[in-house]
């Protein structure tokens, strides 16, 4: 990244720990705990809202100096809905498969607060450029947080990942299932993602002495 | 000093011709995309008929993923394995066109009491066997679930595909996989006397093997008792709706 300037590069990397958008900023925890069951689910989430992200930012900041700031959550909106809408209409008419897959993501990305929370956080106050950097780079975070949740929720609790058995089949009791070990299926409820963040907020915290509030 | 786009005019202005160009942008594309969706989803379909009836490429080493024909094959492999099309008014059945009736719309037109629902069945015949196909339609937890099954002379299940528009991925999303769907295969949707029973989705049957084909219970999907329940209701409301046209079709032959 050396065609970057020491700013720009921050605009990437410290959404990715120092800044992150779920575990410090807390933003998009909802579509964190609905669709991290499964390690492939997170995954295709992380690239689609990078993908939105990014754009969606490079639209506000062009417009960002003519938008009405009475209705500017509303034009905020708008301009998600119709990025997803039409992503989602070009992926049914050429790659129908692939939109079957992404059926249920394709509206939850709407309602992620990460996309609106950087429209109105950085977006509407920066240039095209670095708001396309600050899109990749917090979304980056949040898939990063998306990932590692999924990997954890999809291992202990189905054990499997990415859909292949790994630690043997439950069913014929093989590999660890031979001696005793069983799902955990509590792992696949909603609860367990949130302890799962949680875990991920203590441990980053711990090593990240500055990230801790002083009362 | 106030800034020129917080007075009023500016701002209705600009939400006008926010709203117009969005509009007509998502309007044209819509447009443009129409039929190459509309085909899409039309071999989707006839994947899926034929998916219930077992003509797929399902592959035995892999038993967890669900493989159609491919799209290129769809249409020919339809005109070759779908022998009939039937139509249901009512308590009339008669050979019409099936395929093009869609059980989202007939539902939405059910809601006027004068008008006569239509349910499709579609007639499959593969190594002499004869195969009844229907569609289903009811809710999950979040949003629409459909599906497909095909039943055979003495109404046993031969085939199920499920889908569904929007339910959790991992958990009610998991009525799409291959081991809900063909647990499925094999059971009766009668009861031992021969009166309607269906087949509910059900939760601690202590069969997750599913062995017990006559129970007129498939073992649940733990964390997805909605959808489940989902399932379970649009098999009962169709199927005791298809399966005295089925039996008549059956005695025709």
């Amino acid at each position: 990244m050396a065609f970057l300037s020491k700013k720009d590069r921050a605009l990437i990397l410290d959404p990715l720990a120092d800044n992150n958008p779920i575990t410090v900023q807390v933003l998009g925890i909802c579509s964190a705990l609905a669709i991290t069951a499964q390690l492939k689910a997170s995954i295709v989430m992380g690239i689609s809202v990078i993908g939105v992200l990014s754009v969606g930012n490079v639209v506000i900041s062009l417009i960002r100096n003519i938008i009405p700031s009475k209705i500017r959550i509303i034009v905020q909106l708008i301009v998600v809905a119709a990025l997803v809408i039409m992503v989602d209409q070009i992926l049914k008419a050429y790659s129908y498969e692939l939109s079957k897959q992404l059926s249920v993501f394709i509206g939850l990305i709407i309602t992620n607060c990460i996309i609106m929370g950087r429209f109105e956080a950085f977006a509407l106050g920066n240039g095209p450029w670095r708001s396309f950097l600050d899109g990749i780079g917090n979304a980056a975070g949040y898939a990063l947080i998306l990932v590692i949740v999924g990997f954890f929720r999809e291992l202990l609790g189905s054990g499997t990942l990415l859909g292949h058995q790994v630690l043997g089949d439950p069913i014929a009791k093989t590999g660890l299932y031979a001696i005793g070990y069983e799902n955990n299926g509590f792992m696949l409820l909603s609860p367990m993602a949130l302890i799962i963040v949680g875990i991920i907020i203590w441990v980053q915290r711990a090593r990240t002495p500055k990230l801790i509030e002083e009362n | 000093m106030a800034k020129r786009t917080d007075s009023n005019i500016y701002t209705i202005v600009f939400a006008v011709i926010m709203v117009i160009v969005v509009g007509s942008l998502l309007a044209f594309i819509a447009n443009t995309l129409k039929p190459r969706i509309s085909e899409n989803e039309r071999l989707e379909k006839m994947q899926n008929i034929l998916y219930a009836m077992g003509i797929n490429n399902n592959n035995p080493e892999k038993p967890n993923s669900v493989v159609f024909i491919p799209v290129t094959e769809a249409g020919k492999a339809f005109n070759q394995y779908i022998v009939k099309q039937y139509v249901v008014e009512g308590n009339n059945i008669a050979e019409g066109d099936a395929f093009s009736i869609d059980l989202a719309k007939e539902e939405a037109l059910a809601k006027n009491p004068s008008y006569q629902k239509r349910l499709p069945i579609f007639v499959g015949k593969k190594d002499e066997n004869t195969y009844y196909i229907v569609p289903l339609r009811g809710k999950g937890l979040w949003d629409a679930i459909w599906g497909y099954i095909s039943l055979d002379e003495n109404l046993v299940i031969q085939g199920a595909f499920f889908d569904h528009a929007g339910e959790t991925p991992g958990l009610g999303a998991n009525i799409k996989e291959r081991f809900f769907m063909d647990d499925f295969i094999g059971e009766n949707i009668l009861d031992a006397s021969g009166n309607f029973a269906g087949v509910t989705v059900f939760k601690g049957n202590n069969d997750p093997e599913n062995q017990r084909k006559t129970d007129n219970k498939v073992d649940a999907i733990s964390g997805s008792t909605i959808t489940g329940n989902g399932v379970s209701a649009m098999i009962s409301t169709y199927l005791k709706q298809y399966y005295p046209h089925i039996q008549t079709l059956v005695n025709q032959k």
